[in-house]
């Protein structure tokens, strides 16, 4: 068994884990009880598992807790909370862009990453920095409006 | 906020706050002490006839709401507040005061399985009636009270009174906390749509602000204390026996156990990560498996059967000679297909269960928990009233994924392990095993009169037969552990809207019925109705363009639904259509355009849909790009627009995936799609631009929205593929190649 801290929304974390290659999505759901990184594939193909790293979106599930300790770890809990939304969260809430909501866990996260490098993202710059992450619903067009919404930029609903 | 605040006592008070801790998180994040306040009302009675069983109102005044139905992120915690609260004249505010209790097998009636977009039409509309019973028994109880006959009170926001003035009493003094003892009245008085105020209304939906703040409790995220992780392996292969375990070659992994129960595998860990290594790292060996079709033979074997019967759906006038090859240049056949597609759910399918010596509870995101009782009861060897099973939450599903499955597979590990387990399938588990969308071939012929009109048409089908009253989907857990269950299959209501969707005076509806499918088989979004509504409206293209008309043209000279003709016509607007003859000649270079439209009276009863493409084909490739989607939508009465537009957004888009992208494919042994890169769907880089117009009708009932606007997206894509190329799409997914193909075929 093996000791990893992690810096997870600001505060030190100790986990123990008997793999130091367990993925840092287990431990952050089920070590730190941070339900909102989801597991979707396991694979690195969906993004429901998105956390950011040092502000850089990374796939939970691709990356081991002893990769990620010492690092800066932001989860989707880290950014806001119901009653005080982070501006992005607030911009998904504001334009209803979920249904079933399973993978708006990444689309937030890359949002916020987004938004970081690029402030005001055109359609197309939005398009790509989410073309890794999966949603099945079909909420894309309303998560496209929250980007921008988010952004800043006006949303038109035609 | 914690989820693992959950029952531990197996007392039924035990259940009940745990029930209501769980509901409460999922609509607003409750405090504990409120939520245990609906354990004070939860001693109702289950009886469809009875009001109780449906509505009950709290001693604060606010309301407590039981619905068999269930939330599938759908908008329904919505919708059935908005309903309920209109017919009790509540303030917007009161509306989120309502507690929403959805499908718990010991809490909420038994309204039927949340499924063939009954939600509001059926369950809600089951809820309205409820309120409107309750609004009548409450002003009753007033008149008594207040010495005023009921006819001169009116309830507004929790108080009846006389609107000429005096004393006015609170609904929580009626019958706060306690019992109506009213039988349901079907004819209970609703309110007048005119004076709504509720209805009618984009509320925000109550689970968004969780869900977009990671704070949304689903069934994934559902622990006990106690509880184990669980993974099961399932077989190498479709109907693979397991021969040998060799249990050693986990023993480096820590805390894991396997459980065999005869072909049935799986392993638990108290750590997950160990669980997850476990089933991977497990060696067993699986005999062959009894031998699947492969997906490139599935055309073969649906013209082949074995078939259990053929049955004459539909006949009206005389379609003599319309099976007659050859003949007159105005007959026209073709055929369709439609390939075996997943469910493909985000989030691989979970449950939670706790199995004691004499009762269990069991967490999962069913669609029908109240059908899965006796099933899941079964499995457990356990009376069905000492199973109780709680929908939370799952990843979007569409119709029958996994979830039911991953119940069963929890229940029989929680047995074996004797702790609760949790079970979470891995992603090659959900895309390789949920029950999949059937096949479906369909071969229509038609004829055009003189005046180019429809003068005969033949619709025939090669499909699998859903078992009559089959108690349930047999699930994958219990065949493996050799635990009998009813035997059959389900696929939905795959026949309906097979036929012309025009008036025409000569029909014949022919289904040839196929005894299995290819692969488990269960409903799947707008079960049948995609594929039927893709030939049948890329058929009545063809018979335009047969005719040389414009299609839009053609659909509205011989469609005389006026409902029908609005869609129609509103959708044509959208997309700018300006009538003219396929424009496939005229256009030269690397890159074709195109539109196209089809249209639904969705199951010939329910909502009415228009959807229009903009495209554009590269040649050379064959590859589609969609610039542009329309839509007329018309589901009567809309309880919430918003919600509504969510649902038609999403059957449009997922449509569009299903109609470019999907196919399961498997060999003779297993399915060989069982990840994002052999299953792909839709991504952010091809969402085309989606123009909406939904119809308000105060004045209809409020049908279903989350199925009817995606059965019109294959056709209108393939009319417009047409339109640019002049190729003629006969199966999905319009694959490049397939495309390609087609267009080799017109040059």
């Amino acid at each position: 068994m093996s000791t990893f801290d992690l810096l997870v929304n600001g505060k030190q974390h100790r986990v123990d884990s008997w793999d130091p290659e367990q993925p840092l999505l287990y431990a952050l759901r089920n070590d730190l009880r941070l339900h909102g990184a989801k597991f979707g594939c396991g694979e690195g193909q969906c993004g429901s598992c998105t956390v950011l790293i040092d502000e850089r979106p990374v796939r939970a599930c691709q990356v081991s807790v002893a990769a990620a300790a010492g690092k800066r770890i932001t989860t989707i809990e880290g950014l806001g909370s119901s009653e005080q939304p982070h501006p992005v969260q607030a911009a998904f809430i504001a334009e209803q862009a979920a249904q079933c909501g399973y993978c708006t866990n990444g689309m937030v996260m890359s949002t916020v990453a987004l938004l970081r490098a690029t402030p005001r993202p055109s359609l197309e710059e939005a398009k790509t920095a989410l073309q890794g992450n999966l949603c099945r619903c079909g909420s894309h067009d309303r998560v496209l409006r929250a980007v921008q919404r988010a952004a800043g930029n006006t949303t038109g609903r035609s | 906020m914690n989820a693992r605040l959950s029952p531990q006592s197996p007392s039924r008070r035990g259940f009940l706050q745990g029930a209501a801790l769980v509901v409460g998180f999922s609509f607003t994040g409750l405090s504990g002490a409120r939520a245990q306040a609906i354990v004070g009302v939860s001693t109702h009675t289950l009886d469809l006839a009875e009001l109780d069983a449906f509505l009950a109102i709290r001693k604060d005044g606010s309301v407590v709401v039981y619905s068999g139905k269930v939330d599938l992120g759908t908008g329904h915690r919505i919708a059935m507040r908005q309903m309920v609260a209109e017919e009790l004249s509540m303030t917007a505010d009161g509306v989120r005061r309502i507690e929403l209790i959805e499908g718990d097998t010991a809490l909420t009636p038994n309204q039927g399985p949340t499924a063939g977009s009954t939600g509001v039409m059926r369950g809600g509309v089951q809820l309205r009636q409820a309120a409107a019973t309750a609004r009548e028994a409450l002003l009753a109880l007033a008149a008594a009270k207040l010495q005023r006959p009921a006819a001169e009170l009116t309830l507004e926001a929790g108080l009846i009174g006389a609107a000429s003035g005096g004393p006015k009493v609170s609904i929580a003094e009626l019958a706060g906390d306690r019992p109506f003892n009213v039988k349901l009245n079907p004819k209970a008085p609703l309110k007048d749509p005119q004076r709504y105020s509720i209805v009618g209304r984009s509320l925000p939906r109550p689970d968004i602000p969780a869900k977009a703040t990671g704070r949304h409790v689903f069934v994934h995220d559902f622990t006990l204390p106690d509880m184990l992780h669980g993974r099961v392996l399932r077989p190498a292969a479709v109907g693979a026996k397991l021969i040998e375990v060799d249990a050693a070659s986990i023993k480096h992994i820590p805390g894991a156990r396997v459980i065999r129960i005869e072909n049935f595998l799986g392993v638990v860990a108290e750590d997950e990560w160990a669980a997850v290594r476990a089933a991977r790292e497990l060696k067993a060996r699986w005999s062959p498996g009894t031998g699947l079709v492969g997906h490139a033979g599935v055309v073969d074997w649906a013209r082949r059967g074995p078939f259990v019967r053929d049955e004459v759906l539909l006949s009206r006038g005389n379609t003599a000679g319309l099976a007659a090859p050859g003949g007159s240049p105005r007959a026209l056949r073709a055929t369709y297909s439609w390939p075996v597609q997943s469910h493909a759910s985000m989030g691989p399918s979970c449950a939670v269960a706790d199995v004691q010596a004499e009762r269990a509870t069991i967490w999962s995101a069913s669609q029908a928990t109240h059908r899965y009782q006796p099933a899941l009861a079964r499995v457990l060897d356990l009376p069905r009233d000492k199973v109780r099973v709680i929908y939370l939450d799952g990843a979007g599903c569409y119709g029958m994924n996994g979830h039911d499955d991953a119940a069963a597979d929890a229940a029989l590990l929680a047995k074996a392990a004797g702790r609760p387990v949790r079970v979470q399938w891995m992603r090659a588990d959900e895309l390789g095993w949920d029950p999949k969308g059937p096949p479906q071939l369909i071969e229509l012929r038609a004829t055009l009169d003189e005046n180019k009109r429809i003068a005969a048409w033949e619709s025939e089908m090669w499909v699998p037969l859903a078992t009559a009253n089959l108690a349930h989907v047999p699930l994958l857990g219990p065949a493996d552990a050799g635990i009998a269950q009813p035997a059959g299959q389900s696929v939905g209501l795959i026949s309906q809207n097979a036929g012309p969707s025009t008036p025409v005076a000569n029909v014949k509806v022919i289904a040839h019925w196929l005894a299995d499918a290819p692969l488990r088989p269960s409903n799947i979004r707008a079960p049948g109705k995609v594929a039927n509504c893709f030939a049948v409206e890329s058929f009545i293209d063809q018979l335009a363009a047969t005719a040389k008309m414009d299609p839009f043209e053609f659909r509205l000279r011989d469609l005389t639904d006026p409902r029908g003709v609005e869609v129609l016509k509103r959708c044509a607007a959208l997309i700018g259509w300006t009538p003219g003859a396929s424009r496939a000649t005229t256009q030269i270079g690397a890159k074709a355009r195109g539109r196209g439209i089809a249209y639904i009276h969705y199951k010939h009863n329910e909502s009415y849909v228009a959807v229009a493409m903009q495209v554009e084909v590269e040649r050379a490739s064959g590859a589609i790009r969609v610039l542009q989607i329309a839509c007329a939508h018309d589901c009567g009465l809309m309880i919430n627009p918003d919600a509504v537009r969510n649902q038609v957004e999403g059957n449009l888009l997922q449509t569009l995936s299903r109609t470019l992208y999907e196919r399961t494919t498997f060999d003779t042994q297993r399915v060989t799609s069982a990840d994002w890169a052999s299953y792909p769907i839709l991504r952010f880089g091809e969402v085309p631009e989606l123009r909406i117009d939904l119809i308000q009708r105060l004045d209809q009932p409020p049908l279903g929205a989350g199925e009817a606007a995606s059965t019109p997206v294959p056709a209108a894509l393939a009319n417009a593929v047409f339109d640019a190329t002049g190729a003629r799409l006969f199966e999905a997914p319009f694959a490049p190649e397939t495309v390609r193909a087609a267009m080799q075929k017109v040059s």
